[in-house]
């Protein structure tokens, strides 16, 4: 049986690219992906939490998770497509109307 | 002694009482409120105003009438409450007439007089107000009447000091009223409120000393009523006699003020602006008389303080002379009236001063007689002079002469006048029997009366006998000069040549009050003191029994028939008509004068009293009223203290608020915290750059730091 560690680690690491990738990166659509990268670690440390204390809470909470994120991706693609349709582009750094 | 049971049980009719106020009051009300309307109809009108005010008058008389008859069943007479007027603690003072027989005198003397000069004035005012060109007057002219009547009556029927005070102070305002009942005529158009105004002002500095009086009476006794009053006199008169002195002697100043003795009489010969029935029922007959009557009611007062009895004396008898001599210098035939009042009045205020308060209110019935029949007649002399000059301006052929004439002409100076005897028959025996009663020849009322008191004053006071006396010789001597100059020789102007006599109207009141002068004696003659013993009643022991001194009646019966056989000697017809046809420029104003000289210029300018009172009183006063108006107030307290230090303080002080603290404190903070705002607002701006990935970094940078303290705390 792989260690807890392990999956916490790889967690991690899941968890540091996505947030690299939500900062670095300037394509809105990768954002997404990245966001989606992030979620997914969370949801690997609660599985593997979950198993590691055989506790079914994290494995519900997963399940709210993925349908959270299900129903994020569905209205973020979906300003995504309005933005581009309007902007002609999805580059985040040329969204910057709400500058105070 | 069967008479005296009937009258004890005669009907009483002393609830009657308060009607003698009520009735003229009524009266007034009357012609206030309808007054306007019915003398819209003209000579008609002006009858049935006239007559509602001589028929309230008329019912005051009835109903004293009616309180005499009760008297004669219960002379110690009662006291009427009407109303609770003033109540604190213990003291009290009520509306309440106090009918005893001083009172009642009065209340018949007053009413009597005062009805005969309201149907006399009815005749009187129907040609006055048609000379001075206002008919619309004659209604006011009888409600003032009607209203002095009522306070009189106030004055003279009061049971206490306050309720008197309000008839004192009444009597005083009609006055008033009445010598300015003219007052767009005289000196400038404003003599005679000038004159109205003199009065007003002379009598009131008396009548502080009234109230005074009457603040020591409140201090002293705890109460104003005459009974409790004179009830507890004798104890306070022996534990402090000063207090009684003071308040006799603030009376002598109330009573020197409205009875017009020295040093305040000046009011009284102006006061002659007033019409005719004004100057013989306020000013001769009844308001002045006030004065006497007020030491007679407090004769129990005057009686413990010899001192203030002395002065009266001494004040009475020096007016007395001094006003008689004043009179031999007038021309105006009411001015001689006038002066002759206040000597009269001086006889009087001796009488009661020295004690002898019976002949004090004897000579002030029978004067009020006289006086009353003098004033009257000189009204009618005057009328009957100015009927002349009308008649001159409006006859074609004498109108020529009138213009001749002149200069304005003056209906009063008796320079003007002369042999009016034969052209106003009545006038001129009613005023010779007014005069002769003046003079003090018997058996006229007015002989009794001045004997009685120069009796009582060679018996009282020896210093006031010999200045009555004089007074007496004075008072025949201008007396005869008076008629003689108005009635005798030959008419010295165009007006008086074509004099008419007055109507029946007021011929016939003087001849009620020729009447009453000659019979008025008999109320006190000597042997049967009726008046002394009806007095007596109510002032008991003061009451000084009066003897009649053959050697004094003879000595001023002699001296006046010698004083008026000088005045014969003097303004004889021959004489005076012969001194009459000198040329003007020549001769002087009067044939006294070439006797006399300096004297007579003494008398005519009056002691050039009057001209004393402005130099030593009325300039430095008015001086100082200047000054204190221009410079204290203006200068000081308006120029100065006002706009400088008060208007400038203020505009420096709000200058302060306004620039210092409001706008830069107040407003400093406002705007500073706008501006505060306005700059965070900018410096916060700037973290809100629209890129997401800058909040994205902020988002976690916090965590990081929230993660990393939590860890490493």
């Amino acid at each position: 049986m792989v260690p807890v560690e392990y999956y916490t680690g790889l967690s991690i690491i899941l968890f540091t690219l996505g947030a690299v990738g939500v900062l670095v990166r300037r394509n809105a659509i990768v954002v997404f992906m990245s966001i989606e990268l992030m979620l997914n670690s969370a949801n690997l440390a609660f599985v593997s939490f979950a198993r590691n204390y055989e506790a079914m809470s994290g494995q519900v909470f997963v399940f709210f998770v993925i349908a959270v994120a299900a129903a994020e991706v569905a209205v973020g693609l979906a300003l995504i497509v309005a933005i581009f349709h309007s902007k002609r582009s999805i580059d985040i750094d040329q969204i910057h109307s709400m500058k105070g | 002694m069967f008479f005296q049971e009937t009258l004890s049980q005669a009907p009483q009719f002393f609830g009657l009482v308060p009607w003698i106020v009520f009735f003229p009051v009524i009266g007034l009300l009357f012609n206030i409120a309808f007054g306007k309307k019915i003398l819209e109809r003209g000579p008609a009108g002006e009858k049935i105003v006239g007559w509602v005010a001589s028929i309230a008058s008329g019912l005051v008389f009835l109903v004293s009438v009616l309180l005499l008859v009760s008297l004669l069943g219960h002379p110690e007479g009662k006291t009427v409450p009407l109303a609770e007027w003033i109540k604190i603690g213990n003291f009290q003072v009520n509306w309440a007439f106090q009918v005893d027989t001083l009172s009642v005198v009065m209340m018949l003397a007053v009413s009597l007089v005062g009805t005969l000069i309201h149907i006399y004035a009815i005749g009187y005012m129907h040609e006055d107000v048609r000379h001075n060109g206002d008919p619309g007057r004659f209604g006011r002219f009888f409600v003032f009447m009607n209203l002095f009547i009522a306070s009189m009556m106030i004055l003279v029927s009061s049971d206490n000091f306050l309720m008197l005070y309000v008839g004192w102070e009444g009597v005083g305002l009609c006055s008033y009223l009445l010598i300015g009942f003219w007052y767009e005529k005289g000196e400038d158009g404003l003599g005679n409120a000038l004159a109205g105004k003199k009065a007003m002002i002379t009598t009131r500095i008396g009548d502080v000393g009234m109230l005074l009086a009457l603040f020591v009476m409140f201090w002293a006794f705890g109460s104003l009523d005459f009974h409790t009053i004179f009830e507890k006199a004798p104890q306070v008169a022996q534990a402090s006699p000063g207090i009684i002195l003071a308040i006799t002697l603030f009376m002598l100043v109330a009573l020197t003020g409205k009875s017009a003795q020295l040093p305040l009489y000046v009011w009284l010969p102006d006061a002659m602006a007033g019409p005719t029935p004004v100057s013989a029922l306020i000013h001769a007959a009844t308001m002045v008389t006030a004065g006497v009557y007020l030491v007679a009611r407090s004769a129990d007062l005057y009686i413990l303080a010899p001192q203030a009895q002395t002065a009266v004396a001494l004040v009475g008898g020096a007016t007395a002379l001094f006003a008689a001599t004043i009179a031999v210098g007038q021309f105006d035939i009411k001015k001689v009236l006038a002066y002759s009042t206040i000597s009269q009045l001086g006889f009087m205020v001796a009488a009661v001063g020295m004690g002898a308060f019976v002949a004090g209110m004897f000579h002030l019935v029978t004067h009020a007689f006289f006086k009353a029949l003098l004033f009257l007649s000189a009204g009618s002399v005057i009328q009957g002079v100015e009927r002349g000059e009308h008649h001159l301006a409006h006859d074609p052929k004498l109108k020529k002469h009138a213009k001749s004439l002149g200069h304005e002409f003056d209906p009063q100076d008796m320079r003007n006048m002369g042999g009016l005897r034969t052209r106003m028959k009545t006038t001129f025996w009613v005023y010779l029997i007014g005069a002769i009663a003046l003079s003090g020849l018997p058996p006229l009322a007015g002989f009794w009366s001045k004997d009685e008191i120069l009796a009582e004053a060679n018996q009282l006071n020896v210093a006031v006998y010999v200045l009555l006396t004089l007074a007496a010789v004075f008072t025949a001597f201008y007396m005869a000069r008076q008629i003689l100059m108005v009635f005798f020789g030959k008419p010295r102007s165009a007006a008086a040549e074509h004099a008419e006599e007055s109507p029946p109207l007021m011929t016939i009141p003087l001849m009620i009050l020729a009447a009453l002068t000659v019979l008025g004696g008999v109320i006190n003659l000597p042997e049967w003191h009726t008046l002394e013993h009806w007095i007596e009643h109510t002032l008991g022991a003061a009451v000084h029994k009066a003897e009649f001194v053959m050697l004094v009646a003879v000595l001023s019966t002699g001296l006046s028939l010698l004083a008026i056989v000088v005045g014969w000697w003097i303004y004889n017809a021959r004489r005076y008509e012969a001194f009459w046809a000198e040329p003007a420029a020549r001769r002087p104003d009067d044939p006294l004068r070439r006797l006399i000289g300096p004297l007579f210029d003494l008398w005519k300018n009056k002691y050039w009293v009057d001209e004393l009172y402005w130099a030593v009183i009325l300039n430095p006063y008015i001086a100082l009223s200047r000054f204190l108006a221009d410079v204290v107030d203006w200068r000081f307290w308006h120029d100065w203290f006002h706009d400088q230090v008060l208007v400038a303080g203020f505009n420096r002080l709000t200058g302060l608020l306004a620039v210092r603290i409001d706008l830069g404190i107040i407003d400093g903070i406002a705007n500073g915290l706008g501006k505060l705002a306005q700059r965070a607002a900018a410096t916060l701006r700037l973290a809100q750059t629209g890129f997401v990935r800058n909040y994205a970094l902020s988002i976690f940078l916090g965590v990081v730091i929230i993660l990393g303290y939590l860890l490493l705390r």
